[in-house]
C-alpha cells in the first residue's frame, strides 16, 4: 500500500475558505441558508462553513447534523449480510421547510449516502431548495448525483481508500490517498 | 441338554464374595459349574476376555405402558429394550389403562411378557383400587398371579390410613410395599425443582419438602407396622436421612436412586433452554442433593438403583415445558451412566455396583437371580468397561427417545445379556 | 473510509436480558435513544426495516404491549401482522410449534410471542430461522420491558450506574421483575425487591438482589421505585387475604414514597390496579414516570427490532 498526501492541514483550510466564499456567492439570501452536515465527518466540515459564511457576510448559517444510517439502500431489504450500522445522532435545531439546505459531506463517491441524505431529509420537511458540498469528488458515480460546491477534484480507481482525516474527530488534518501497489 | 461357556471374564457375584477371573458353565439354564478353567465338549462357547460378567442386572422400577399407552411402549418393547440396556428381569409399574390392579390384567401383563420372550417381566400391583387411592386393592390375588409388590407409583397414597393398611396386609405376603412419596398439594403446579434455578427460568417449583414430608410419614407407618418399606425414586438430602435413621432403628425401609438423579442437576434445565428431556418427576434436584444421593450410595444407605423408565412419544415431549409429561426412558442408558459416574469417577467398587444392579433388588423383592450360586438361574450380563461410546436415541430398542443423554460418551456398556443360559441380546459390531 | 467494527448484537434473537451483556445492553438503549426522536418529527416513519415482515403472536391477551410493537414496526416501515389467542388454529388444539411452524411457510422475518408458558420463545428459537422476539413468556422474562424501563430511568436521572431501584409486589408471577433485576444489576444498580414472604420466589438473592419482606425497607432512599401489579387470586388459589390488607401493607401511598430519595422516579409496567399496589395520587403525581415508560416501549421496541435485523459482515461504500 501507498499512501499519498493530497491536502494537509492549510489545504483543507484553504479549500474551505474557497467553498464558503462560492456557497455565498450563489445564495440571494444568506439568511436562508442552512448547512446540514451528514455524519459523521460533514458534521465538523459544516460547522468551519458556518465560521466561514459569518464572518464573510456577518451571518452565521444554522448548522444541523444528519445521521442517514435508516436511509441507507445497502441496508435492510438488499442487505444480504452486513452489520447493523451504528446509528449516530440526527440533530437539527430548526426547521427545514422553506430554507436553502447546504448538505455538507467530506467524500463524495457513489452518491448512495447522498440519496440517502435526500430522502432523510424530506421526511422532516420541504426545503426551498437542496444543494450539496463535499471536501472531495473522488468520482465513481452509480446515481445521476453532482455536488454544486466541490473542494477537489481527486480521480481515484475503486480500490484506492481516500481518507479524509479532521482534527475535531481523527486527531490529525488532511487528505491522503492510499492506492495498492502492483508487485 | 443345552450348555453355556463362558471363558475368561471377571467374574463379580457379591453374594458369594466373588471377584476372579473364572469361566462358567451353564446347564439347561443354570449355573452348573464356576472354576478357573472349565472344558465342555458341546457347549456354546463365549470368550469373554477382558468383559465383566455378573448375575444378570435387575430393574425394579419401570413403566412397560401396555395395557393402554402401547403408542409409547409395549411390554415386548420394553422388555426389548431392558435386554439391550443389560437387564434381565424388570418390575413393571400399575400405572397402565386398565391399572394393574386385579389379577386378570396382572396375568395379561405376564403372559405378554411370556409371549415376547425377552427379559423377564414382573409386575408390580397397585395399592389401590384404579390408583385412586380410597379402597384397597386384591393385593392376595394378584400376588397369586405373579405380582412382587404394590405401588400406586405415579403418585402417592394419599391417605396415611390406607398406606398404614397396606403396609399392615403386606405382611400376610411378604411383599414390600414401594410409595411414590410426594405431596400433591406441596407440589401442585410445580415442573422443576424449587430453587435458584426455577426462581431465574420464571417456572413454578417442587420443593423438597413435598418428597420429605412424606417419606417421614412413611417411614413413621413401617415403623409402627414392622412392615417391609421401599421408597421409590428417592431425590433429596433430608429424604436419604429418614431412610438412614430408619435402618439404625432396625425398620425394614429400603430404597432407590435413579441413575438421572445422580448424574444431573437441576441447572440442565437452565442449561438446555427449557428441553423436556430434563422433566421428571421427582425433578432433577440442586447440587447439594445430588451430593447427598453420592454419599448415600457409596456408604450404602442407598440399596439400588432403578431407571424409572418412563417412556413418552415424541409429539408429547415437544410441548412447551408447563405442558409436556414428566418423564425419560432409562434401560438403555442406565448402566454406562451409572457405571461411569459411580465406579470410574466415584471410585465404587464394582462389587458394590453389582450388588445395587443385581444382588439387592433381587433380595429385596425375593425375585430368582442376582446371585450365580451353582443351581440358581443362568441369568448374566456381561459388561464392556473399556469401550467409550455416544449414547444414541436414534439407535434404541425401546419405542421411545426422551433421554437426558442424548449424545454423552460414556464407559460400562452391556455387550450381552444371557437368559437361562441363553444368549438373548448382544451388542451389535459398528 | 474504512469503519471500526461497530457494537452489535450476538445472535439472532432477544429471548431475554439473561443472554445480554452489559455493552449489548448499552447499545440498545443508545440505539432507543435515537430511535425516540422519530416520534418528535413531522414523518414518524423510516424505511429502515421497508420490505421485512413481522408477525406478533400474542397468545397471552395484551393490549398495550402489542399496540406498542405494532406502532414500533410499523415506524421502521415494517410489515406487521398480530394474531392473538382468541380464534385462532391454537384454540383448536394445534400445538405452539405447529403454528409456529405453518408461519414461517410464510416467511416472517420476526416473530414476536408472548405467552404464558415459560421457554416458549426459546422453543421456537431453536426450530425457526425467523428472528424471535420474546415480549413475555410465563413467569420467566420480559426483555422489552426492563429496558424501556431502564431506558426512562436513564433519561430522566442521567445514568444506571450506582442507583438504588426498589420493586414491589408479586414477585412470583412477576416476569418484569425478573428482568428487571438482571438488567439493572448488571448495568451496576443496586436492587431492592419486596413482597409478601408467600410471593417471594425460591432463593431470589440468587438472581442478584435484596430481598425484603417490609416494602419500607426497599424503598428507603431509593432512587426509583417500580411497582407490579398484584393479582389476588391465581389459578384459583388465593395468594393474599384481602385488597385491604395489601393496600395497607404493600401500596406505594404519598406517605410511603416519602421515603425514598426526594425526586425519586414512579414507576409501573401497568396496567395499575389503582387502589390496591399504588394509590391514585402517586400515579397521577409529579414523580410519575409512568406514561414515559409508554412512550419510551415504542422507541426500545424500535431499537430491538433494527438490531436484530442486522447480521455480519462489512457495509459498503459510501
Amino acid at each position: 500500500m501507498q499512501r499519498v498526501q493530497i491536502l494537509d492541514a492549510a489545504g483543507i483550510g484553504k479549500t474551505l475558505a474557497r467553498m464558503a466564499a462560492q456557497i455565498v456567492e450563489r445564495s440571494s439570501n444568506e439568511r436562508l441558508i442552512y448547512l446540514i452536515g451528514v455524519q459523521t465527518r460533514g458534521v465538523p466540515l459544516a460547522r468551519r462553513l458556518a465560521k466561514l459564511i459569518a464572518a464573510a457576510t456577518g451571518v452565521e448559517p444554522p448548522v444541523g447534523a444528519l445521521d442517514i444510517t435508516l436511509y441507507r439502500d445497502d441496508v435492510g431489504p438488499w442487505r444480504a449480510a452486513h452489520q447493523q450500522p451504528v446509528l449516530r445522532s440526527t440533530d437539527l435545531p430548526e426547521r427545514v421547510d422553506d430554507r436553502v439546505v447546504v448538505l455538507v459531506d467530506d467524500v463524495l463517491y457513489t452518491g448512495r449516502t447522498v440519496r440517502a441524505a435526500l430522502d432523510t431529509l424530506m421526511d422532516y420537511g420541504r426545503p426551498k431548495a437542496i444543494r450539496l458540498a463535499v471536501l472531495v469528488d473522488r468520482g465513481h458515480r452509480e446515481l445521476p448525483i453532482a455536488a454544486d460546491f466541490v473542494g477537489r477534484q481527486i480521480p481515484s480507481s475503486r480500490s484506492d481508500d481516500v481518507q479524509v482525516r479532521l482534527a475535531e474527530c481523527d486527531g490529525e488534518e488532511g487528505v491522503w490517498v492510499e492506492k495498492e501497489v502492483e508487485g | 441338554m443345552s450348555r453355556l461357556l463362558i471363558k475368561h471374564a471377571r467374574v463379580i457375584d457379591p453374594s458369594q464374595r466373588l471377584d476372579e477371573g473364572l469361566d462358567v458353565l451353564a446347564v439347561d439354564g443354570r449355573i452348573a459349574r464356576l472354576a478357573e478353567r472349565i472344558e465342555e465338549r458341546g457347549a456354546e462357547v463365549i470368550d469373554a476376555a477382558g468383559l465383566v460378567a455378573t448375575p444378570g442386572f435387575i430393574d425394579v422400577h419401570t413403566h412397560l405402558r401396555e395395557p393402554g399407552f402401547e403408542y409409547k411402549e409395549t411390554i415386548a418393547s420394553g422388555a426389548a429394550a431392558a435386554l439391550a440396556g443389560g437387564f434381565t428381569a424388570v418390575c413393571c409399574m400399575p400405572n397402565t389403562s386398565p391399572v394393574n390392579d386385579t389379577a386378570a390384567v396382572t396375568e395379561f401383563i405376564r403372559k405378554r411378557a411370556e409371549e415376547a420372550g425377552a427379559a423377564r417381566v414382573y409386575p408390580i400391583g397397585a395399592v389401590s383400587k384404579g390408583l385412586a387411592g380410597e379402597e384397597l386393592a386384591e393385593m392376595g390375588e394378584m400376588v397369586r398371579a405373579g405380582a412382587v409388590a404394590v405401588s400406586d407409583d405415579g403418585q402417592p397414597v394419599r391417605h396415611a390410613y390406607l398406606l398404614r393398611r397396606a403396609l399392615e396386609y403386606s405382611l400376610l405376603f411378604g411383599i414390600p410395599v414401594v410409595d411414590h412419596c410426594e405431596d400433591p398439594t406441596l407440589s401442585a403446579g410445580g415442573v422443576m425443582h424449587e430453587g435458584a434455578v426455577s426462581t431465574r427460568l420464571g417456572l413454578r417449583g417442587i420443593p423438597a419438602a413435598a418428597e420429605e414430608v412424606m417419606v417421614a410419614r412413611d417411614v413413621t407407618l413401617a415403623g409402627l407396622t414392622g412392615a417391609r418399606l421401599h421408597i421409590a425414586h428417592l431425590s433429596t438430602r433430608q429424604s436419604l436421612e429418614w431412610v438412614r435413621r430408619a435402618k439404625n432403628q432396625g425398620l425394614s425401609v429400603s430404597c432407590e436412586v435413579t441413575p438421572h438423579h445422580l448424574a444431573l442437576t437441576d441447572a440442565a434445565v437452565s442449561e438446555s433452554s427449557y428441553d423436556t428431556n430434563f422433566k421428571m418427576n421427582p425433578p432433577l434436584r440442586s447440587a447439594d442433593h445430588v451430593a447427598a444421593l453420592l454419599e448415600g450410595v457409596l456408604d450404602g444407605t442407598v440399596d439400588c438403583l432403578a431407571t424409572d423408565h418412563a417412556p413418552h412419544h415424541a409429539d408429547e415431549k415437544a410441548l412447551e415445558f408447563d405442558l409436556a409429561p414428566f418423564g425419560v426412558v432409562g434401560l438403555e442408558t442406565a448402566v454406562p451412566v451409572t457405571y461411569d459416574l459411580l465406579v470410574r469417577q466415584h471410585k465404587l467398587p464394582l462389587a458394590r455396583f453389582v450388588a445395587l444392579w443385581s444382588t439387592n433388588p433381587a433380595r429385596l423383592f425375593s425375585l430368582p437371580g442376582g446371585t450365580l450360586k451353582v443351581g440358581s438361574v443362568a441369568d448374566l450380563t456381561l459388561l464392556d468397561t473399556e469401550a467409550r461410546l455416544p449414547v444414541n436415541p436414534d439407535r434404541f430398542v425401546s419405542r421411545s427417545r426422551n433421554t437426558p443423554f442424548a449424545g454423552r460418551r460414556l464407559r460400562g456398556w452391556p455387550v450381552a445379556t444371557i437368559l437361562a443360559g441363553k444368549v438373548v441380546w448382544r451388542r451389535e459390531r459398528r | 473510509m474504512s469503519v471500526a467494527p461497530a457494537p452489535r448484537l450476538r445472535g439472532k434473537d432477544l429471548l431475554g436480558i439473561d443472554p445480554l451483556t452489559a455493552p449489548e445492553i448499552q447499545l440498545i438503549l443508545d440505539t432507543a435513544d435515537e430511535m425516540a426522536k422519530i416520534a418528535e418529527r413531522p414523518i414518524k416513519k423510516v424505511p429502515a426495516l421497508r420490505g421485512k415482515t413481522v408477525v406478533n403472536l400474542f397468545l397471552e391477551p395484551s393490549t398495550r404491549t402489542r399496540f406498542s410493537f405494532e406502532m414500533a414496526e410499523k415506524r421502521l416501515s415494517a410489515d406487521s401482522l398480530s394474531f392473538s389467542s382468541s380464534g385462532t388454529s391454537v384454540e383448536k388444539g394445534e400445538t405452539l410449534l405447529d403454528t409456529a411452524r405453518n408461519l414461517e411457510a410464510m416467511q416472517p422475518d420476526f416473530i414476536v410471542i408472548r405467552h404464558r408458558y415459560a421457554g416458549s420463545p426459546h422453543r421456537l428459537a431453536k426450530v425457526l430461522r425467523s428472528s424471535v422476539i420474546n415480549a413475555g413468556d410465563g413467569a420467566h422474562e420480559h426483555p422489552t420491558q426492563a429496558l424501556l424501563d431502564a431506558m426512562t430511568i436513564r433519561r430522566r436521572l442521567g445514568r444506571l450506574e450506582g442507583l438504588v431501584v426498589a420493586i414491589v409486589g408479586d414477585l412470583e408471577h412477576s416476569r418484569v421483575v425478573r428482568s428487571n433485576v438482571l438488567l439493572l444489576q448488571r448495568m451496576g444498580a443496586t436492587v431492592r425487591v419486596a413482597g409478601p414472604p408467600s410471593l417471594v420466589p425460591a432463593q431470589m438473592e440468587a438472581m442478584g438482589c435484596e430481598v425484603h419482606h417490609r416494602m419500607e425497607d426497599a424503598i428507603a432512599g431509593a432512587d426509583v421505585v417500580m411497582m407490579l401489579r398484584i393479582q389476588l387470586e391465581r389459578q384459583g388459589r388465593m395468594n393474599f387475604p384481602t385488597v385491604r390488607e395489601y393496600y395497607d401493607f404493600f401500596a406505594l401511598t404519598p406517605e410511603r414514597l416519602r421515603l425514598a430519595k426526594r425526586g425519586c422516579l414512579v414507576m409501573h409496567p401497568g396496567p395499575m390496579n389503582r387502589g390496591v399496589e399504588i394509590d391514585s395520587r402517586v400515579a397521577d403525581g409529579p414523580q410519575s414516570v409512568i406514561l414515559e415508560q409508554v412512550t419510551n416501549g415504542v422507541a426500545v421496541r424500535m431499537a430491538v427490532l433494527y438490531l436484530l435485523a442486522g447480521g455480519n459482515g462489512e457495509p459498503t461504500a459510501d
